[in-house]
């Protein structure tokens, strides 16, 4: 099974992700109890997958708006993004909107070209979860969760930013 | 000036750190160039036509003489003695070694100093006013708000990967000093009615290959909502800025595209959600940042020193050096030196470690032991008393710094071009080195008066040469190089006469371009012309506004001893 980093820890990775064929079956909860599905299979087979059960987790490309599923936010139990290249910073955003705007609390994942050096900032921009790409060291990548012990501005990780800290450390 | 506190020394240790790490995966192997590429250029690292090139922030301009003298320490140790300031307040090093970057960093973290965000799709160094604090005209001290948006800025986790980089200039003077207009921010501080701070937000402002004033999207935004608002403007561009095609992915194409008002609303609806949110800043803040901006230990002077009036009446060649070089203070008995780093036959903004020494020494003599770094690419002595204008005058010359041409034609600014940058179309240094010996008579650039002279090697319009009185630009036609000469461009002041909402605007191209040796002709052409028709004392620039590029483009067309493009086309 594979590895993902998921809270701060490598864990195997529990969810089966759907194709993109928008007429393909879906698997049974026996056979993919969390399943991740795109986000037009979504919106074509609302009723089917919600009838179907289990653990549901939608796939969203960086560039995809928030606000046609956003009332369905809680039905999910998982938010992947995915980054077809490590440097689309659109992602990040549409995570923090998704954490920020509209209260989603579940695993929030990076998948796609997802490596180490990325990690700290996704973090900060509300993922909790990063599928890091097959051909790079997990172990290495999990260590730069903790890059910066210090943060200037606040984010989802951490909604005060530092001047804030500051003020209520000299108040103190 | 603004010091570390133990916060802001942590982030940047951690920085060396993080960067030694991947310093040591690339060479290991471990990263590709394609994932090591946006990670090096977000620590200042370009590879570059000869060597690796880093280029280091000097944020807002400001630095201190210990500061300048560790520049001068790195460039003694890594490099080959000098290094090169830029037009965007930044100091570059062109000869470092990889693997020996990650110690220049730690060098420079033990002076408070970092390469952070100095290139890569991201928030780069933050740019303001030289004469910041002392300026006559200044109705902010931008220097706080400054300081501000640079920590507000480093490492914000959701703008790391923009879809172009990302330059923010601030300024609080009536004249803009800080080319804010072309800038993907700029922010004009100002006071209400009231006298409260507030700000204009232009955006959407830029040179390169599609020049554009920036246009006012937020007009008096109170100073609390500073970062919340371009936090709003950031995401809004994060989002929707291009991506697939580098030369329109700046957010000036983004603003054009849907128009300013548009964007505007586009950008106050994201802003209605994150309004006085945590981001809000507080009176606490920007006290604690602004106490690091209090005055020096001035003394208490008369206007008049009568020891400089002396000098200045008894040495010629010193009151030409204190015409162009000294300018007006806030404070009666001072004075803001330049230092030109523009003498004859030196790169525009290359100065040694030696100089860099004596440079920190004259600080710490005359100016309280700071100095400033202009977009000009000169040093400034911001608070030097009249009556040490004689003595500083002297110590200057004696170290190649007293050229008397400051805003004059030799004051030339200039990317470092084809000799250095792989970007470039073109050589840019031999072009101003031309140009300066042209014009080497000084009595003759003191006659023609103040004009702004750019040159860029390419595009990418690093030497500014769109806002300047004669901008030249490289231009790569069929492998050779070629010089696109525009002029009545300008940014600064409004000219005389004209809208005084237009302080900046851009130079029309006059024709054809011109092979290299011909520039200086060119050049001596547009000048005579200028000189023919000038009305009184106005510059080379209210001329051309006055009569349009016609008659300067029609004797420079006339003579027929130039190559024309067109004849080799």
């Amino acid at each position: 099974m594979p590895k993902i980093v998921l809270n701060g820890a490598i864990v195997d990775d529990q969810w089966i992700v759907l194709g993109d064929d928008i007429a393909a079956a879906i698997p049974s909860t026996t056979d993919a109890p969390h399943l991740i599905v795109p986000l037009k299979i979504w919106q074509a087979r609302r009723e089917e997958l919600i009838a179907r059960g289990g653990s549901l987790g939608l796939l969203l490309q960086t560039n995809d708006e928030p606000i046609p599923f956003s009332s369905d936010a809680s039905t999910f139990a998982l938010i992947a993004i995915h980054f077809e290249k490590f440097t689309d910073g659109r992602g990040y955003s549409l995570g923090r909107l998704l954490r920020e705007r509209y209260g989603f609390k579940g695993e929030l994942r990076a998948v796609g070209d997802v490596l180490q050096d990325q990690l700290f900032y996704l973090k900060r921009s509300g993922f909790n979860a990063f599928a890091i790409r097959a051909d790079k060291n997990i172990d290495a990548a999990l260590k730069s969760l903790k890059d910066f012990s210090e943060t200037y501005q606040g984010a989802w990780d951490q909604p005060l930013p530092l001047f804030k800290r500051r003020e209520s450390s000299s108040a103190a | 000036m603004y010091r570390y506190d133990h916060y802001d020394q942590t982030i940047v240790n951690e920085r060396v750190a993080q960067f030694r790490d991947q310093t040591q995966r690339f060479l290991a192997g471990e990263l590709s160039e394609e994932e090591f590429r946006p990670l090096r250029l977000q620590n200042g690292l370009y590879i570059q036509r000869v060597a690796p090139m880093l280029r280091v922030a000097i944020p807002y301009g400001m630095l201190s003489s210990k500061q300048l003298r560790m520049l001068g320490h790195i460039a003694r140790k890594y490099d080959k003695n000098y290094a090169h300031f830029t037009t965007r307040q930044n100091i570059q090093y062109n000869w470092p070694k990889l693997e020996d970057v990650p110690d220049i960093l730690a060098d420079l973290a033990s002076v408070e100093m970092h390469a952070i965000q100095t290139s890569g799709n991201c928030i780069r160094n933050i740019t303001s006013d030289h004469f910041a604090g002392v300026a006559e005209d200044e109705v902010v001290d931008p220097r706080p708000y400054c300081e501000v948006l640079r920590q507000w800025s480093t490492f914000h986790p959701e703008f790391a990967y923009l879809p172009r980089k990302f330059k923010i200039a601030v300024c609080g003077t009536k004249e803009d000093r800080a080319a804010t207009m072309v800038h993907d921010i700029g922010v004009y501080l100002r006071r209400d009615e009231k006298g409260e701070v507030v700000l204009d937000v232009l955006i959407g402002g830029g040179l390169g290959r599609t020049p554009i004033v920036g246009p006012i999207i937020k007009k008096g935004l109170p100073w609390q909502h500073m970062m919340s608002y371009l936090e709003a403007a950031l995401r809004v561009y994060n989002r929707y800025g291009r991506r697939d095609n580098l030369y329109k992915a700046r957010i000036k194409i983004l603003v054009k595209a849907i128009t300013p008002q548009k964007f505007g609303e586009e950008v106050e609806a994201e802003w209605q959600h994150l309004k006085g949110g945590p981001a809000t800043l507080t009176e606490q803040e920007l006290a604690r940042v602004s106490k690091h901006f209090t005055d020096p230990n001035y003394e208490v002077l008369g206007p008049v020193d009568a020891v400089f009036f002396q000098h200045l009446s008894q040495d010629k060649a010193f009151a030409t050096w204190v015409k162009r070089s000294a300018h007006a203070h806030r404070l009666p008995g001072y004075r803001s030196v330049t230092l030109s780093l523009k003498p004859m036959s030196v790169a525009p903004g290359d100065l040694t470690d030696a100089q860099m020494d004596h440079v920190a020494d004259l600080a710490d003599e005359f100016s309280f032991g700071e100095l400033r770094v202009s977009h000009e690419q000169n040093l400034i002595l911001a608070d030097v008393k009249q009556s040490d204008l004689f003595a500083l005058w002297q110590k200057a010359k004696a170290i190649g710094l007293a050229t008397p041409n400051i805003g004059l034609i030799n004051d030339i600014v200039c990317c470092p071009g084809g000799d250095f940058c792989s970007l470039a179309n073109a050589k840019s240094l031999p072009i101003a080195d031309s140009i300066q010996q042209r014009f080497e008579n000084l009595d003759y650039q003191h006659d023609i008066g103040e004009l702004d002279l750019n040159i860029s090697g390419c595009m990418n319009s690093c030497g500014h040469h769109h806002v300047a009185h004669i901008g030249i630009l490289g231009v790569d036609k069929g492998g050779s190089e070629w010089y696109q000469i525009s002029i009545g461009g300008h940014s600064g002041r409004a000219l005389e006469g004209v809208d005084r909402t237009r302080p900046t605007v851009l130079g029309d191209v006059i024709g054809p371009s011109f092979a290299a040796a011909d520039v200086p002709d060119v050049i001596e052409n547009l000048v005579q012309t200028y000189l023919t028709n000038r009305y009184e004392d106005e510059r080379f620039v209210d001329t051309v506004n006055r009569l349009g590029i016609e008659p300067f483009k029609t004797n420079v067309y006339r003579d027929k001893g130039h190559s024309k493009e067109a004849a080799h086309a």
